[in-house]
């Protein structure tokens, strides 16, 4: 018998009061405030930015307040919240070779133009705790040189005039954009960037581990890793020309594999990239890896049954959205189902109890 | 009037408003609804500048029949919606009078997407209840509208469940034919 | 940029608003009388798709969208000014609309004086500050003796 219920509104109504109770903790701490997640917490803010897929470090900063912490839940605010925007247009592709570098290392070139900047990294950090963190502390002041004026070359440029690196093809002109059209496979690499750009930080880092451990024989080296400003051209139809609508900070990296060659192609080095928005450099090298993996087809590589080669498996299961959507509503009401599930097996073990019995 | 003016005083109320009427119109072909909140420049009516404003964007292409394709207009749609002019077998939508419309060349989307078909915004003289008799869904026994011809809509209903969507639009005044419409 | 651009200018000072940071340029504004106008267009906050290129060089992809609001006037003469600013402050876009506008007009000099160029000035100073401090963590690589003489 089929029996709809409803209630537990109050039950909600009161789950909820307390969330924002618990949210705001202990009322003898001081409260934290949006600009404080956005400075200080930056780098949450950012991988919610990337993953969220919309840039915009108050409403992340604001989305990391509400879920007290929890990325994923903050990441599933912006994603809605960005569903409400009209879309104003798309800008030009972003030329990363004018970033004003926060950081540019490459572990192929020493004397790369432009030199290796660290900028503010944890590398070379001794990853022990820094209790003077715990308490209120001066910062000392970051050291500053003459800047740089010029632009920084891509490293990649350089291999590219020795004729050393395979050529990037050309795309559409309107590159294929998930958000609007369902995805299809095979998958156009426009597509597959698109999904490794905003999928989930965790499984891209190991997807692009596993390809490091053996599972599709990706031995890359990262030509050049830069973080920094990048301004976004925009085309405004009522003016007939294009201006700067803003700048944003992303992270670009990549990275070059030793490719034996194939039967059209003559052996060089082959791309993978990987750009993140935000200082994301963890997510920005993993994309690279797996974008590489992914394109064993287009450079005529075998497949060798590497879960990173699967386009299927990589593009519908990197989204932590689809993902935790999916997985978390098992937890909801499923009374129904259930009973139907419940009815089936008592069934069964009659029937079978029954034969068994016959047997005897 | 300048061409940047004639848009939606208030845009989100306004187009909430127009949306309900082209959804009307289309569930209940035959049924004509006056709208407003558009003054367009000429030659567009205002029932078409509305449905312009309210449906369109920067990823809905229009086509633009010859005499509808002036600066003037070109400006009004770019600076209000700042959907792109095409070519027929792109367009999302298509703007003009009937004898004009090259309706063999529209994409009439594919069985997968349907919905990948042009919606066309067809602008009549007249526009009443006096006409071709319509049957279908949206439709209790049958309807009337007065419709530029008959042949080619019957022949769009056939490619079901791909096919063209039709409004049809006169001074304040919009009606619809959706492609599940049979006509006689 | 190509110098015989006759948007170059224009160009410049829209993509400068875009960028600028909302209080000072709120600060800077603060001290003009706004002139006679009508909205064209209301302050609207939408989302831009940013594109990026296959490996810095190749074939287009979306990489995400960023919030944007842009807001557009005409002046009592009939100049229109449009503002785009990155984010979502609807003032700041209207501010940018009207400098659009007015530095299309005879009041072009004083505005440029005394909003856009100190906030030119401001910007390039924050940015340089940046440039100095990645500049300082360059490796400056030494070889070492090697130890078989």
């Amino acid at each position: 018998m089929y029996v709809a219920v409803k209630g537990g509104e109050r039950a909600i109504d009161n789950a909820h009061a307390w969330l924002a109770e618990e949210r705001r903790g202990d009322s003898a701490v001081a409260e934290l405030s949006v600009p404080q997640i956005r400075e200080q917490l930056a780098l949450a803010v950012n991988r919610v930015m990337a993953e969220g897929s919309l840039y915009d470090p108050d409403l992340a900063a604001l989305a990391i307040k509400q879920s007290r912490g929890d990325l994923i839940e903050a990441i599933f605010l912006i994603r809605a919240y960005r569903t409400t925007l009209p879309r104003l247009g798309a800008s030009l592709p972003v030329e990363t070779e004018q970033m004003s570098c926060d950081r540019r290392v490459s572990a192929t070139f020493k004397d790369a133009p432009g030199g290796q900047i660290l900028g503010p990294t944890f590398d070379y950090t001794h990853r022990l705790l820094d209790f003077k963190l715990a308490a209120d502390g001066e910062v000392p002041q970051a050291a500053q040189t003459t800047g740089r004026e010029e632009q920084t070359p891509h490293i990649m440029s350089f291999l590219d005039r020795e004729d050393l690196i395979q050529v990037e093809g050309e795309g559409a002109d309107v590159p294929d954009d998930l958000t609007r059209a369902p995805m299809e496979l095979p998958a156009s690499r426009a597509l597959r960037l698109q999904a490794l750009t905003r999928g989930d930080e965790g499984f891209i880092l190991g997807m692009a581990y596993s390809t490091q451990r053996g599972h599709a024989r990706n031995h890359a080296f990262v030509a050049e890793l830069r973080i920094g400003a990048v301004p976004v051209e925009m085309d405004i139809p009522e003016l007939g020309f294009a201006i700067e609508i803003g700048e944003v900070t992303l992270t670009e990296c990549e990275t070059v594999n030793q490719f034996k060659g194939s039967k059209t192609e003559p052996p060089q080095f082959t791309r993978g990239y990987g750009l993140v928005f935000g200082m994301t450099e963890r997510k920005a090298i993993s994309m690279a890896l797996v974008d590489r993996a992914l394109r064993w087809a287009e450079l005529g590589e075998d497949n060798v049954g590497a879960p990173a080669q699967d386009e299927e498996f990589v593009l519908y299961h990197c989204d932590n959205i689809q993902a935790t959507g999916f997985l978390e509503h098992i937890k909801l009401p499923h009374y129904v189902d259930f009973q139907s599930e419940l009815e089936l097996i008592r069934k069964l073990r009659r029937e079978a109890t029954a034969l068994q019995q016959v047997a005897e | 009037m300048h061409a940047l003016e004639g848009g939606f005083a208030n845009a989100p109320i306004d187009a909430a408003h127009a949306f309900r009427a082209v959804m009307n119109v289309t569930a209940r072909p035959g049924v004509i609804e006056a709208v407003q909140g558009a003054t367009p420049p000429a030659p567009l009516s205002i029932a078409a500048g509305v449905v312009v404003l309210t449906l369109c964007d920067p990823e809905t292409p229009i086509f633009l029949t010859p005499r509808y394709d002036t600066p003037a207009v070109r400006d009004w749609i770019a600076f209000h919606t700042g959907a792109p002019i095409c070519a027929p077998a792109d367009a999302a939508f298509a703007l003009g009078e009937w004898d004009q419309m090259p309706v063999g060349e529209f994409p009439l989307g594919t069985s997968e997407y349907p919905d990948r078909s042009t919606t066309l915004i067809v602008e009549l003289p007249e526009l009443s209840t006096d006409g071709a008799t319509l049957r279908g869904p949206g439709i209790e026994h049958t309807a009337t509208l007065s419709l530029p011809e008959i042949e080619t809509f019957q022949s769009n209903a056939q490619h079901f469940p791909r096919g063209l969507d039709f409004l049809f639009t006169c001074a304040d005044r919009l009606a619809g034919l959706p492609r599940t419409t049979k006509v006689s | 940029m190509d110098g015989s651009d006759p948007n170059a200018a224009r160009k410049a000072w829209m993509s400068m608003l875009a960028k600028s940071p909302a209080t000072l340029l709120a600060q800077l504004w603060g001290a003009f009388v706004p002139p006679q106008h009508s909205v064209l267009r209301a302050p609207e906050i939408g989302g831009v798709m940013v594109r990026g290129r296959a490996g810095a060089v190749g074939a287009a992809f979306n990489l995400g969208e960023m919030t944007v609001t842009r807001a557009s006037i005409k002046l009592s003469d009939g100049t229109v000014g449009h503002g785009y600013v990155q984010g979502r402050d609807k003032a700041q876009a209207l501010t940018a609309a009207l400098i659009d506008a007015m530095m299309q007009t005879d009041v072009a000099p004083r505005v440029q004086a005394e909003i856009l160029t100190p906030l030119g000035n401001a910007m390039d100073q924050m940015k340089s500050t940046r440039a100095a401090k990645a500049a300082a963590t360059k490796v400056d690589f030494f070889t070492m003796v090697r130890g078989e003489d």
